[in-house]
């Protein structure tokens, strides 16, 4: 019976950074008209909660998907030192030349986190605020969608 | 199909042990976990069943049924219970978040005659939780 089912494994991260929207690819005006506040130039900030959902089988010696500590080290290494209490425009390479919304940021952190070792990334779902949330499972090439 | 979702939560003490490995291997792979003591947690639980509305009543199923069946089947068993020594359906498995939400999906699976279980998401503290769901079901309600 077990094996007709499927067990994810979800965990919450949370980082504080800042950020800019603001396309090259538009005028003063138009990154203005298109971005509103999120456009002024000195940038702002957001209290950004990760939710990271693997899948894969269940240990049966540990009950596990993966090891919560391997998870939180991958996690702390590939996202948290890279982005907590940093500007997203300034000190995330990625976002050099794109704008870094939070369904780009979605998508940064999927490239990043989908090579953790023990277990499938399902998916990535950012909240910018507790009213604002972002989900990504990949794209079709990269074999995530059933 | 409409997704329904009921929430209870219960109080329960576990800790993680395999006695099959040797006491460093079980410090090394569980850590803090590992404590003979025990420790507790505030789990949450969703349980998400599919459905029709029934055109008479509007209801994929009764709340009042859902919320008798989660009394009994989970409230009952592990509401203020140590999760390794007093849940049968438990026995032989370390009891992490995935383990207990596979359990819980097959103690409520049967139970359920009024629409059809679909998510059962149970959640160690904010910050922790497991989905168990048909295979192939997909998550967050996708076909």
């Amino acid at each position: 019976m077990s094996s007709t089912l499927k067990i994810e494994l979800g965990r919450r991260y949370r980082f504080s950074a800042s950020h800019r929207l603001h396309s090259a690819h538009l005028n003063q005006e138009e990154n203005r008209r298109v971005f509103g506040k999120c456009n002024n130039p000195y940038g702002h900030g957001h209290n950004y909660v990760v939710e990271v959902t693997l899948s894969g089988n269940v240990d049966p010696a540990t009950g596990m998907i993966a090891n919560l500590a391997d998870l939180d080290s991958f996690v702390e290494r590939h996202m948290l030192d890279e982005f907590d209490l940093k500007s997203l425009n300034e000190d995330v390479p990625a976002f050099r030349d794109t704008v870094p919304t939070t369904e780009n940021l979605c998508i940064e952190i999927f490239q990043r986190l989908k090579s953790f070792p023990s277990a499938k990334l399902e998916r990535i779902r950012v909240e910018e605020t507790g009213k604002n949330s972002f989900e990504y499972a990949g794209d079709i090439s990269e074999g995530n969608h059933q | 199909m409409i997704l329904l979702t009921r929430k209870i939560e219960f109080s329960a003490s576990h800790f993680y042990n395999n006695p099959r490995l040797s006491p460093e291997e079980n410090h090394r792979i569980f850590g803090k976990c590992n404590n003979p003591h025990g420790h507790g947690h505030n789990y949450t639980l969703e349980v998400t069943v599919e459905g029709e509305p029934d055109p008479v009543t509007g209801m994929v199923l009764d709340l009042k049924e859902l919320k008798e069946i989660l009394e009994r089947e989970v409230m009952q068993r592990m509401d203020h219970r140590h999760l390794n020594y007093e849940v049968p359906e438990l026995a032989g498995q370390i009891p992490t978040c995935e383990n207990i939400s596979r359990v819980i999906w097959q103690l409520l699976e049967p139970k359920i005659t009024q629409g059809k279980l679909h998510r059962v998401r149970l959640y160690e503290s904010p910050d922790l939780f497991a989905d168990c769901y048909r295979n192939g079901a997909g998550a967050a309600g996708k076909p």
